[in-house]
């Protein structure tokens, strides 16, 4: 029942953005994650139109009803002042709202801290924002790229998110929420997409000047496309000297890039542990 | 320092150069200042200002000083709005570059929320509230008056960055790093941080005052659940405000010392911890949200059941849902960072107190309607945008409970539909609010009323404009369009929504201009109100002569119940109150000191603003002295004697 009406009004929703024929990352999830946190968002929707639609309808039936140049007002009540029964019902109602809202939703708060796809091996990325890009580093394949990300398709991807500047917010919609960057700590986000595609990526937490223009593309390919490409950046692409990720770090904007490796003094910051992680503490680890 | 230097510092770092818009703002500013001063001594007015309102102490003056300051913010900040609307009507703009986009929502944000929301609320409660429980002023009008002058120089020094020294970036938020000395060199950030302490701390003293005066001061009979609702609304604010404000106090403060001395409370290395600042922040600014939104709640209590001619349904709910939500504000501040990386266990703690919060307001909206039903309305231009607010309110209401999906809020946080929520609420709540109690209170200020068809006139073009603005907004949030971005690409489908919500955006500056002439044309030409009470109100502030004397209450009624002027007229007991013996009056002196102080304490923040230690030590040095000074002062305030209230009241038609 509530499958099928879900599944009617996602269908109603989809087609008035296909009217106006734009995109709607949000509502059009292209993973696991973004798709349990659309249900979230269709089955809000659903019980915050009920309250919507009966705040209105009464609203509409008083004002009309009551206004005071009507012909007969014979029922003006001017010390009606309170009524138990009717209190104490629209009391219970929200409450029972707020119960079949919070539920769902404490569960899925657990849910979206794991793997979405837990039979699956996962791939890490790390990803670093600075004024006004994004690094990501693959400590598998021991390459790194900027402003664009690889991951193969039809598997979960584990980002472990910090910062080298101010804060940010690492946002991909099509594939999921996001997740902030933080100096001195590390967050994790799981992401996964079902099919290759690309899938644009942005800066969501505002970093200074060119914040607009931090955005980067998802691109996510078959395994053995990924394997084939991480092989090729490894045999062709640059290497990241210290010197060149130093210059990376200053703020400014720079376009799409690849390199073979990254220097070995970064290396750490890999097997780093992330105790207070969870809890939102500066980890200790990763001072400069 | 030879005159190079001199010169130079002058073009690059104190005054703002090379933007026309800020040239065109610098001749503006000149031009005003001269005009004001041209006519005050044309008229011979200075003394005038200086007798009647620079050092008053009386609270409808003060409030009406609050009004007047938070409209002209109204106007900065609605500019700064319809700025960004214009830069956003289309992709690829080059109306305004990204360092000038980031300062004008930083500011529009700040001044919003700082410099108009609040001090309006302020007015209002400071006209109103000690008229409404009987009283003839606050507990401490001296305090009082230093609240509103503190209030005052924090919100110049804070605009003052426009054209000397440059404003803010860093988002009204001023999230650290970001907003440190590292990332944001400049004494932009500088002005955010010392504005809003000074204000803040008038804002603190406030609180304070507001609880004693309602706590001792109210008229006999009138026990805590006789008050009317609006009283309890400033009762419960100034509650959460006391809780609240030092917060900021310190949290600001603590990024001063940062910044200024270089310590690192917040700073991304040497042992700081940025994300402090976050919670800091919200700690005090969730219930900051609420310090805006419950005396909004009260005014449309008041103004719905004033013009549905009834008692307000559920008195009792109301107040104890009031009390609730002062309550749950103080827990659920980490729904404006649930991305940065908590736990599962905090998120769905603070998710679900958050939702909580819904309960006790639908109680109250649940309350107004019924307040409607079996009533008889009247559509006055001060009950259009009461009514307005319950559907435009709920629809930030339901969006807000839809943000505190904690999985589902990953997905909309920092986004435009994040922008449609609390504008939704903000509008819809505090500015329907301060614009209902500004039509409201007026003849209680003026003596007269405000026109209804400008009046009205105004209400339709901006309610519709507000939807035309904000309702598109949560779809391109959906659309993955995030707050604070000076520009967009052309190819993302965001291009006609965003070119929808300017035009919105233009149709509330020109309701906001017909209302401002309305103000004008009303002074000149507007209906007298002779009675005291235009709109056959409720509570006390109707029973006394419009505009309200000096001493509000040539008697003190005795309160017998709620709403006491309605069972007064309905019992036919005015007239027999009006005829009471009249005794001298004891009123509080008008006193210079809390403006000088206010002036010493702008001239310390200019100081600290630019870094000049020894300004902003003379500065303070003279702020003690003038405590000090005032703790040898004799104040115990004059008599109004019997002749003087007879010819008053009698001047007013009441004797
Ligand atoms: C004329 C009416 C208004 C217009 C056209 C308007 C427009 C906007 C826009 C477009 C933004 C987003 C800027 C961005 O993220 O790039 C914004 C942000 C904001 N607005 Fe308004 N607004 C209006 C009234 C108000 C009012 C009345 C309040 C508060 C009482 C308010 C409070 C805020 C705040 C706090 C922000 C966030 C600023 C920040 O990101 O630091 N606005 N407004
Ligand atoms: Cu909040």
């Amino acid at each position: 029942m509530v499958k099928k009406a879900l599944k009617s009004l996602m269908l109603f929703g989809l087609s008035i953005f296909a009217l106006t024929g734009c995109d709607v990352p949000v509502l059009q999830p292209q993973g696991p994650v973004a798709e349990k946190q659309f249900h979230m968002i269709i089955w809000s929707s659903i019980l915050m139109l009920f309250v919507l639609l009966t705040v209105f309808t009464l609203f509409g039936f008083v004002v009309f009803k009551y206004r005071a140049n009507r012909a007969n007002d014979d029922d003006y009540e001017p010390d009606l002042e309170g009524n138990t029964k009717l209190e104490i019902l629209w009391t219970t109602i929200p409450i029972i709202i707020i119960l079949l809202l919070a539920i769902p939703t404490v569960i899925t708060i657990h849910d979206s801290m794991k793997n979405p796809s837990p039979d699956k091996k996962p791939i890490t990325i790390e990803v670093t924002s600075a004024e006004w890009k994004w690094l990501f580093r693959y400590p598998e394949q021991g390459i790194e790229t900027v402003n664009v990300v690889h991951i193969p398709a039809d598997r979960p991807v584990h980002f472990v998110l910090t910062s080298a500047g101010a804060m940010n917010s690492f946002w991909v919609p099509s594939l999921g929420g996001q997740m902030y960057t933080m100096p001195d700590m590390k967050t994790e986000l799981w992401l996964e997409a079902d099919k290759p595609g690309r899938y644009d990526g942005r800066a969501a937490n505002f970093n200074g000047e060119n914040f607009a223009h931090m955005t980067f593309t998802v691109v996510a390919q078959k395994q053995a496309d990924f394997d084939k490409w991480a092989d090729k950046v490894k045999a062709e692409a640059p290497a990241l000297t210290m010197k060149e990720y130093k210059k990376l770090l200053k703020p400014g904007l720079v376009g799409k890039k690849v390199y073979s490796s990254y220097p070995a003094e970064l290396e750490h910051a890999s097997d780093m542990d992330m105790p207070g992680m969870k809890g939102g503490e500066a980890s200790e680890h990763g001072k400069h | 320092m030879n005159m190079e230097n001199i010169k130079d510092f002058l073009l690059h770092d104190f005054f703002v150069t090379g933007e026309p818009m800020i040239y065109m703002a610098d001749v503006a500013i000149i031009l005003v200042s001269l005009a004001i001063v041209f006519v005050l001594t044309y008229f011979k007015k200075w003394k005038w200002l200086w007798k009647e309102w620079l050092t008053t102490v009386d609270h409808k003056k003060i409030g009406i000083m609050y009004i007047i300051a938070a409209l002209a913010m109204l106007f900065r900040g609605g500019a700064d709005g319809l700025l960004m609307r214009a830069q956003l009507a289309l992709p690829n703009l080059h109306f305004l570059n990204a360092q000038h986009y980031n300062e004008i929502f930083t500011t529009h944000g700040t001044i919003m929320i700082f410099f108009m929301a609040m001090p309006f609320l302020f007015g209002l409660i400071n006209v109103a509230m000690p008229l409404q429980i009987g009283a003839r002023d606050v507990a401490f009008p001296y305090l009082n008056a230093i609240s509103f002058w503190l209030f005052f120089f924090g919100a110049l020094l804070f605009n003052l960055s426009f054209v000397i020294g440059g404003s803010p970036d860093a988002g009204w938020t001023s999230y650290t790093p970001l907003a440190e000395k590292g990332l944001d060199p400049g004494v932009g950030e500088n002005y955010y941080l010392i504005g809003l302490q000074l204000s803040g701390i008038g804002t603190l003293a406030s609180g304070i005052n507001f609880i004693v005066t309602i706590l001792k001061m109210r008229a006999p009979g009138m026990t805590l659940m006789k008050m009317p609702m609006f009283t309890w609304a400033s009762l419960i604010t100034s509650v959460i405000i006391v809780f609240a404000f030092p917060v900021l106090t310190v949290a600001l403060a603590m990024l001063t010392i940062d910044r200024l001395f270089g310590a690192h409370f917040f700073t991304a290395d040497s042992g700081g911890m940025p994300m402090m600042w976050a919670n800091l922040f919200w700690i005090w600014g969730h219930p900051e949200v609420y310090i805006v939104i419950l005396p909004a709640f009260g005014i449309f209590s008041e103004v719905i059941s004033t013009f549905a001619g009834k008692k307000l349904f559920g008195y009792k709910a109301m107040v104890w849902s009031m009390i609730v939500i002062c309550v749950l504000s103080f827990f659920v501040w980490v729904h404006h960072f649930f991305a940065m990386g908590a736990g599962p266990a905090v998120n769905s703690f603070f998710g679900v107190s958050t939702m909580l919060i819904a309960i006790p307001t639908g109680v109250k909206i649940f309350n107004w309607l019924l307040t409607l039903y079996k009533a008889k309305i009247r559509f006055t231009t001060a009950n259009l945008w009461a009514l307005a607010f319950i559907p435009n309110f709920v629809i930030g209401g339901i969006t807000g409970v839809m943000l505190a999906v904690v999985p589902a809020d990953f997905q909309y946080h920092n986004s435009y539909f994040l922008i449609a929520h609390f504008h939704y609420v903000l509008i819809a709540g505090t500015v329907f609010a301060v614009f209902a109690g500004l039509h409201y209170w007026w003849p209680k200020m003026f003596g007269h009323m405000l026109n209804e068809r400008l009046g009205k006139w105004a209400f339709w073009i901006f309610v519709i404009g507000f939807n035309v603005c904000f309702l598109p907004m949560h779809f391109v949030g959906l659309m993955g369009m995030t707050r604070r971005l000076y520009t967009y690409p052309a190819d993302l489908g965001w291009t006609p929504w965003n070119f929808i919500e300017t035009i919105g955006a233009f149709a509330m500056g020109v309701a906001f201009i017909i209302m401002v002439y309305n103000i004008y044309w009303s002074a000149r030409y507007g209906e007298r109100d002779t009675t005291g009470d235009p709109w056959n109100g409720r509570t006390l502030e109707w029973a006394v002569s419009s505009p309200a004397p000096e001493y509000n209450f040539a008697t003190i009624p005795e309160v017998k119940s709620l709403d006491a002027f309605w069972e007064m007229k309905k019992n036919g007991e005015v007239e027999k109150w009006r005829k009471q013996p009249l005794e001298p009056i004891h009123m509080p002196d008008n006193s210079y000191r809390p403006f000088v102080i206010s002036v010493l304490f702008f001239i310390a923040g200019f100081g600290f603003v630019f870094e000049w230690l020894w300004l902003g030590v003379i500065g303070l040095i003279g702020v003690f002295l003038c405590l000090a000074l005032r703790s040898f002062e004799k104040d115990e305030g004059h008599h109004i004697p019997v002749e003087e209230i007879e010819r008053t009241e009698r001047a007013a038609g009441r004797l």
